[in-house]
């Protein structure tokens, strides 16, 4: 039988994951060769060009949310897993305690101290920064100006002479009662100075987190060390609060729905998914669309399935009954970026892409020398 | 590094790299033995490049048109992606990838292809393409963010 091919309804409808009252259906990708009989699936970069986008929807340094359509779940994935396990920031490793008399231990400090977002210039944070290699069992810390940033965080909490003798505030009554993240001062090294002066200075991104309360007579003396890292080893390094994505929902409408039964599917879905509009005479005149004597009265209509959380509230009302159809686009990525501060956020994808270019392109290099 | 150059037991060929014979001319430069001369170079270099160890190994039994191979310090982050565009190949008849066991920080990829390629070949088309696709997506999404900026700065 010779091979007929797919139309453009067949092709779209084999991106759709279809959602139902208790099952999902279709979920993986059949774009392999050999699925289809006859049919061409080779992978074929210039048909991937034509078939990939890219869509913003906000882009914040702090949040971004963009869309890629065209391209595979686990192509996808590995962009959002090296996001946030594999992009490199800096981060406090090292805590050297001079003095702690305040009510949190040395290692609780530590760690919230290790947690803080930090943020300075990008070119010295990405060239002029290199790994610290942790020197071997005995050896000195190798910490020079490029692999090494220096902190001090120096606080005493005393009384404040001039305060209300009724005053409640503790913030008011001393001096220093909070210590905050703005109170860690950087101490730049060797030519640190040329990178991180001005505005690209080392300083943490949200200046008012609370790090310790104090007491009059109690004070923290703290030196610190920050190196960079990745996520995959310590969550403080990642560079995202939330990388995630969700796959675009599709909604369709197979059957009219009409009056009350329009408003009460419009409430089975999130606000602004599902819009009224009044049935057209046009529409009413046509035989056999369901909409005939239905003149002037609302009906559903589909407005923005993005918004949809997919809750299948619809499918669990009699009258709907195979009026709606829920599915998923299985090739539509809706990314949401968070950075924590340190990059803007789209460059944290940018930066996963070529991470993903570089791990792959060494890997390409070792295949030559591979022990065979 | 404790080496044992009169020991038997072992056979050569099994030997890890790291214990088998430099091998002088160029065809084979990378040894993951540290010498240790090299190994204090690079800590005095600024420019570190990152030493180069080994990677990927073809594991035993494979033959030309069926490998196993074995990645260090890779997971499924570039297991699946790698899985993914292998499958694509018309010529590959199998692809599959495992991470063997969650403690050990290895991936394994299985490849089997059609008489006319090899599993490395096809190895290394579906890496060369994973190269390509990354530009792309580079590209489409600088264009988007660009546009993006473009709107928003003529609807203000």
């Amino acid at each position: 039988m010779p091979h007929k091919p797919p139309t453009q309804e067949e092709l779209e409808k084999r991106k759709i994951v279809g959602v139902n009252l208790e099952t999902v259906t279709d979920v993986s990708s059949t774009d392999f060769p050999g699925h289809y009989p006859g049919e061409d699936h080779a992978w074929d970069i210039e048909r991937f060009k034509r078939g990939f986008s890219v869509e913003f929807h906000q882009n914040d340094p702090h949040e971004a949310s963009f869309s890629l359509i065209g391209i595979d779940a686990s192509i996808a994935n590995a962009f959002r897993r090296i996001m946030i396990a594999d992009v490199p920031t800096l981060a406090i490793e090292n805590v050297f305690v001079w003095n702690n008399t305040s009510v949190i231990q040395d290692e609780v400090l530590a760690h919230r101290l290790g947690l803080i977002p930090f943020t300075g210039g990008r070119e010295g944070l990405t060239d002029f920064l290199k790994w610290y290699r942790k020197p071997a069992n005995g050896d000195p810390a190798e910490c020079k100006d490029f692999n090494t940033v220096a902190l001090e965080l120096n606080v005493k909490c005393e009384h404040n002479e001039n305060a209300d003798p009724n005053e409640a505030d503790p913030t008011k009554l001393y001096h220093h009662a909070h210590v905050y993240a703005k109170d860690i001062v950087f101490k730049p090294i060797g030519r640190q100075v040329d990178y991180f002066s001005g505005e690209d200075i080392i300083r943490p991104v949200n200046p008012d987190i609370l790090i310790a309360k104090l007491r009059p007579g109690q004070e923290i003396n703290v030196q610190m060390h920050m190196h960079k890292g990745v996520g995959s080893d310590h969550a403080k390094f990642s560079p995202v609060a939330t990388a995630s994505y969700r796959i675009m929902p599709t909604i369709t409408i197979t059957q009219p729905i009409l009056g009350r039964d329009a408003e009460k599917f419009q409430r089975c879905f999130p606000k602004g998914v599902i819009g009224l509009e009044k049935v057209t005479a046009e529409e009413a005149a046509q035989k056999g669309s369901g909409y005939e004597g239905h003149e002037g009265e609302l009906k559903a209509v589909v407005v923005d399935p993005k918004s949809d959380t997919v809750s299948r509230e619809a499918l669990r009302h009699e009258e709907f009954k195979d009026k709606v159809k829920l599915g998923r686009r299985r090739d539509h990525f809706i990314y949401l970026v968070e950075s924590t501060g340190q990059w803007k956020s789209d460059a944290i994808f940018l930066e996963s892409v070529s991470h993903l270019k570089a791990k792959a392109k060494a890997l390409e290099k070792q295949l030559v020398n591979m022990v065979r | 590094m404790a080496a044992r150059p009169d020991s038997e037991d072992i056979a050569m060929d099994d030997a890890p790299t790291s214990h088998q014979p430099e091998v002088k001319d160029d065809t084979m430069v990378d040894d993951a033995g540290e010498d240790v001369e090299e190994e204090e170079d690079y800590e005095e270099e600024e420019e570190e490049e990152e030493e180069e160890v080994q990677r990927v190994k073809l594991l035993p039994g494979s033959t030309e048109t069926a490998a196993s191979f074995e990645f260090s310090n890779e997971g499924h982050t570039l297991g699946n992606a790698l899985r993914y565009v292998i499958m694509r190949n018309p010529e590959v008849e199998f692809c599959a990838y495992a991470i063997p066991h969650p403690s050990e920080a290895k991936m394994n990829v299985r490849i089997q292809t059609f008489e006319g390629t090899t599993a490395i070949e096809a190895l290394e088309k579906g890496l060369r393409d994973i190269q390509e696709l990354c530009d792309v997506v580079t590209d489409k999404f600088v264009a988007a963010a660009d546009d993006f900026e473009k709107k928003k700065a003529a609807a203000a």
